[in-house]
């Protein structure tokens, strides 16, 4: 006699089932299958193409009645099962009916999960789950009038895109702030939501539903913002919940799910379960494929194959939705260690982005092409090292040849139009007619030429194969980039062997490093001047004439040859006294223009270079130094006006700036340093483009560094937080003195941190507090020998030269 | 008219920085008076000859000087700018007496008027 064989529910886990059961040409079992839909089975992933019209029921049964006579499976359409004897091993379904078993499958699915708001309960009021609910949204949609869907997930959305097909006016509501939150990144998300919207759908995100009104049939929703939206029809679709009301009733372990072993096996070992009700290694699933996979385990250990077993599963997702291509899979939160691929078309509206950790790839997004889904599930799935194909993998499949795998070929094949750089948005076609063109050989040039990877640089080693392509054999990319032309060495190995060798001055940096010139040339000097002040200070003696002019001169060259002179105005505060001062300066000495600056201080331009001295000695009688705004050193510090008078104000703000560019004015640095003092979140101070910034907030200080918004517009990189003032000082001049002991020449802080690593300085800074300590000290040390005004220095005479022209020649008549 | 030279002090050697330069006017012509590192001294008119900036304020190097405002680089024994650029700069004649500079006045006036 055969062994009976009851499946509860007939839906698309029970389905696969059976197929693989059969397929293996099992007949060992008398199977009886009870589903409480009154149907047959079909594909309910194919539930969207019904609404929106492109497929009809008929079009998507799995299994019709006909199979089921083929396979002597005797299907219970509409009828349910509610409790389980396990006793006498039989199923009771609602009408009292009892069918024994001999093993038993429990395939319930799960529930549409309904919010427990107000008005839940109204007429209009759906869930999307079944064909049932298809059909009542058919019937609203009838009126064309307007449907709500609450949720902007995978569901939502369809059921959002088929009844606007059906000519709906349709708003989406969604709590989080991104569509699809659980399965795209927000970059993904913000191009899905553009085009839901292009399509004529209203999203609205942050969403937070508080009641659906109405009498007794649905009016429309009200958010907790108070905000009503009109609506015949609502469609929850807010996840799903595992049905386990059977399990739980006949006292089956449970959790979320059903608890089943490897083997797909409930704490009762006939009774096996199967699909969405199931909950195995603590995870729940709502998608086919690890459903397949555990039906094939189930049919294999009923065929009585018990090596097969179920070991979980990665899923991916897609949407369908007509012309949305969307992708993905696994995990791609940016955790520590992980490294971002990025592929951007604008033009194609195409995104693409793979998290990779450990050489393996962890996560996939791809939108608006989606081709390599596939190929990339396998590769994450096997857990494949991806070191060699790193290059190319993003281009996908049809870029990789058998190995040895050639990047540059893959960058060779992209269209002109390919966007190389997503962040300055320049184009292969952009960057190899400029290589050409301007005979560039460097990642460097193009960059300064095109601006591509000159942000975030996540594309440099593309722009590298570019260069690799278009040159051919004659690029090399390790060629050392030498200071200048008069030495082989590059700025590191300059900064090293100073140290190393104990050079302290120029002539020995020369002689010992086998300069190839005499006395150097206008590119090396200035650095060298700086590394060997910045490594002895109050040792080495500035070497003037490796100054460039406004350092000598302590203002700015115009192109007229006068020169522009700014004050301090510490934090951005000025007061009466000072503003007079000023005026008088620039009336005694016929100062064309008065400017304020983007620093937040004022600029006398077009001074005469003799009346220079006699200007600062005005300015510092009235208490002014120099603003150093040709300094390669601390130029400004913004602030904003913070809690002293602003109603946002966290900290104090103004004074905090005036603090930190007390501390640090004077300073020597690789290139200028730019600080800002915001006192919220607000940023008023802009402190988040700036070299370092603080931003203040409730529970201390937010510091920032790395930030730039000139050539390159960076935003800053957060490098901790801290509670107290006297922190914020000492993070700062550490930060600042780490940059004046690694930082290469003209090299602006965030520079330095895309050479060493974001991650390198804040393990130094933040991790190290010893280290902290110490570079503090030493920045404080040198401070002793640079807090010179040097306004005063030369009022007092110094380089009295400097700004006297000889007397005039007479003119001879000839 | 007889083509005699004039020959006046400018001023003292070390009024002039080594690696540095003074500027000197005579009528409306400016000159730099670059001293190298080398104590070698050259007047050039000092007017870029790209934008004219003033290359008595540039960096001196060897026997060149690179102009403040975009980088163009003098070679000061002749006058040219260095390749890549182009260019080149009037230069006057410079005798060395005693710790003194002397400049041909009578050529400065020339080229002034
Ligand atoms: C005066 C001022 C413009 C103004 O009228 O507002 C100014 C004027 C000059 N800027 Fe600036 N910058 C001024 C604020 C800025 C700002 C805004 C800010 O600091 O908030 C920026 C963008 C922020 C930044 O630096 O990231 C800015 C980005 C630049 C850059 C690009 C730097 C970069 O690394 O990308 C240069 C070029 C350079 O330094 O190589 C530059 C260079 C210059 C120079 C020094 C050009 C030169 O070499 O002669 C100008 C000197 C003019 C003079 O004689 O005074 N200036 N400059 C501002 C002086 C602020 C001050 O009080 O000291
Ligand atoms: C609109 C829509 C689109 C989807 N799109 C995708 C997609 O693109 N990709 C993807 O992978 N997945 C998709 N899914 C999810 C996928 O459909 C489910 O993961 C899959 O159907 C689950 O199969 P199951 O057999 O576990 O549950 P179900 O298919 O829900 O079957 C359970 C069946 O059991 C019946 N039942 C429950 N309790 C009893 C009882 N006590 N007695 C008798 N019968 C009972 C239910 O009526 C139901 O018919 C989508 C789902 C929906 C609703
Ligand atoms: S940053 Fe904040 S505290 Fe400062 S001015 Fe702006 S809003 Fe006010
Ligand atoms: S003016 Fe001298 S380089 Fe431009």
């Amino acid at each position: 006699m055969k062994k009976k064989l009851v499946v509860v529910g007939n839906g698309m886990a029970a389905g696969h089932m059976l197929e693989e059961l059969f397929d293996r040409g099992n007949d060992e079992y008398e199977v009886t299958l009870f589903g409480a839909e009154p149907r047959v089975n079909y594909n309910r992933i194919m539930l969207s193409p019904v609404l929106s019209g492109d497929k009809t029921y008929e079009e998507i049964i799995i299994h019709d009645d006909e199979w089921y006579d083929t396979h002597n499976v005797k299907l219970v359409k509409g009828v349910k099962i509610t409790s389980v004897d396990r006793e006498a091993k039989c199923v009771i379904s609602a009408d009292g009916d009892k069918t024994p078993y001999d093993k038993l499958i429990i395939a319930t699915g799960s529930n549409p999960f309904i919010l427990p708001i107000e008005g839940h309960y109204l007429e209009g009021v759906v869930s999307y789950r079944d064909l049932d609910d298809v059909n009542l949204m058919l019937d609203a949609s009838k009126g064309k009038g307007k449907a709500v869907v609450i949720g902007g997930g995978l569901l939502g959305l369809e059921a959002a895109a088929g009844l606007q097909e059906q000519g709906m006016d349709v708003t989406v509501l969604h709590l989080m702030p991104t569509l699809m939150d659980r399965q795209l990144d927000s970059a993904a998300a913000y191009l899905l939501q553009a085009e839901i919207e292009r399509r004529g759908i209203t999203v609205i995100t942050r969403a937070n539903t508080e009641k659906i009104l109405g009498e007794d049939k649905v009016e429309g929703v009200q958010l907790d913002d108070g905000t009503k939206i009109e609506a015949e029809l609502v469609v929850m679709a807010v996840g799903i919940r595992p049905n386990i009301e059977l399990a739980k009733e006949c006292g089956l372990m449970i959790n979320r799910g059903i608890l089943v072993t490897d083997h797909m096996q409930t704490s009762d070992p006939d009774i096996l379960s199967v699909g969405e009700c199931v909950e195995h290694g603590s995870e729940c699933y709502g998608l086919v494929a690890p459903l397949y996979e555990m039906a094939k385990v189930i049919a294999a250990n009923l065929d009585g194959d018990m090596d097969a077993a179920y070991k979980g599963s990665v899923t991916s997702t897609k949407l369908k939705v007509t012309g949305i291509d969307l992708f993905s899979i696994g995990d791609f939160s940016e955790d520590e260690g992980r490294e971002g691929i990025i592929l951007r078309d604008a033009a194609g509206g195409v995104y693409k982005r793979l998290v990779i950790s450990d050489n393996k790839l962890v996560g996939v997004v791809l939108y608006g092409d989606t081709q390599d889904g596939n190929w990339y599930s396998q590769i994450l799935k096997e857990e494949r090292d991806i070191s060699e194909m790193r290059e190319t993998l993003v281009f996908g499949q049809n870029f990789q040849g058998g190995p040895p795998l050639d990047p540059t070929a893959a960058v060779a094949a992209l269209p002109d139009e390919a966007e190389i750089c997503g962040c300055n948005g320049v184009c292969k076609g952009k960057i190899v007619s400029t290589i050409n063109e301007k005979g560039l050989t460097s990642v460097d040039e193009v960059k300064a030429h095109t601006k591509a990877s000159a942000s975030c640089g996540t594309c440099a080693n593309l722009v590298e194969q570019l260069l690799s392509v278009t040159l051919g054999e004659t690029y090399n990319p390790d060629a050392a980039k030498p200071m200048c032309a008069c030495t082989t060495l590059e700025h590191g190995d300059v900064r090293r062997l100073i140290v190393a060798k104990q050079l302290k001055s120029i002539p020995a940096v020369m002689q010992e490093l086998e300069w190839s010139t005499a006395w150097g040339c206008a590119k090396c000097r200035p650095a060298l001047n700086y590394y060997l002040l910045a490594e002895w200070p109050g040792e080495y003696v500035d070497d003037n004439q490796s100054r460039f002019v406004n350092e000598r001169m302590h203002a700015n060259i115009q192109k007229d040859g006068t020169y522009s002179v700014v004050p301090r105005m510490w934090g951005g505060v000025t007061t009466a006294a000072e503003l007079r001062a000023i005026a008088d300066v620039a009336d005694k000495f016929n100062i064309p223009t008065v400017k304020v600056t983007g620093g937040q201080r004022i600029d006398l331009l077009g001074v005469q270079k003799e009346d220079l001295p006699k200007v600062w000695e005005d300015l510092n009688s009235a208490g002014m130094i120099s603003g150093h705004a040709y300094a390669k050193g601390l130029r400004t510090v913004k602030t904003c006006v913070g809690k002293e008078w602003c109603r946002f104000g966290t900290q104090d703000s103004t004074g905090l700036g005036i603090k930190l560019e007390k501390i640090l004015w004077g300073s020597w640095a690789p290139a200028k340093v730019k600080l800002a003092v915001s006192g919220c979140p607000r940023n008023c101070a802009e402190a988040t483009c700036k070299d370092f910034g603080v931003i203040c907030v409730d529970s201390g200080y937010e510091l920032h560094f790395a930030g730039a918004a000139g050539l390159d517009i960076k935003g800053t990189e957060v490098l901790c937080n801290v509670e107290t003032e006297d922190e914020v000082v000492e993070y700062c001049t550490a930060l600042i003195q780490l940059y004046r002991e690694q930082g290469f020449y003209l090299e602006r802080i965030y520079k330095w941190a895309k050479r060493v690593g974001v991650e390198k300085i804040q393990e130094q800074i933040v991790e190290d507090e010893a280290l902290r300590k110490e570079l503090a000290r030493k920045f404080y040390f040198a401070q002793k020998f640079l807090q010179i005004d040097p306004w005063r220095e030369y009022v007092e005479g110094k380089d009295a030269h400097e700004f006297k022209p000889l007397a005039p020649l007479a003119e001879e008549v000839v | 008219m007889a083509q005699e030279n004039n020959w006046v002090e400018v001023c003292k050697l070390e009024d002039i920085p080594q690696r540095g330069s003074r500027r000197v006017r005579t009528g409306s012509l400016q000159i730099a008076i670059i001293r190298t590192h080398e104590d070698e001294v050259f007047a050039i008119e000092d007017k870029c000859p790209h934008l004219g900036g003033f290359l008595s304020e540039g960096i001196v190097h060897g026997s060149q000087v690179t102009c403040p405002l975009h980088n163009l680089v003098i070679e000061l024994k002749t006058g040219e700018a260095v390749a890549p650029d182009t260019g080149c700069v009037k230069r006057f004649a410079i005798k060395k007496e005693n710790g003194n500079i002397l400049m041909d006045l009578r050529e400065a006036a020339r080229e002034a008027a």
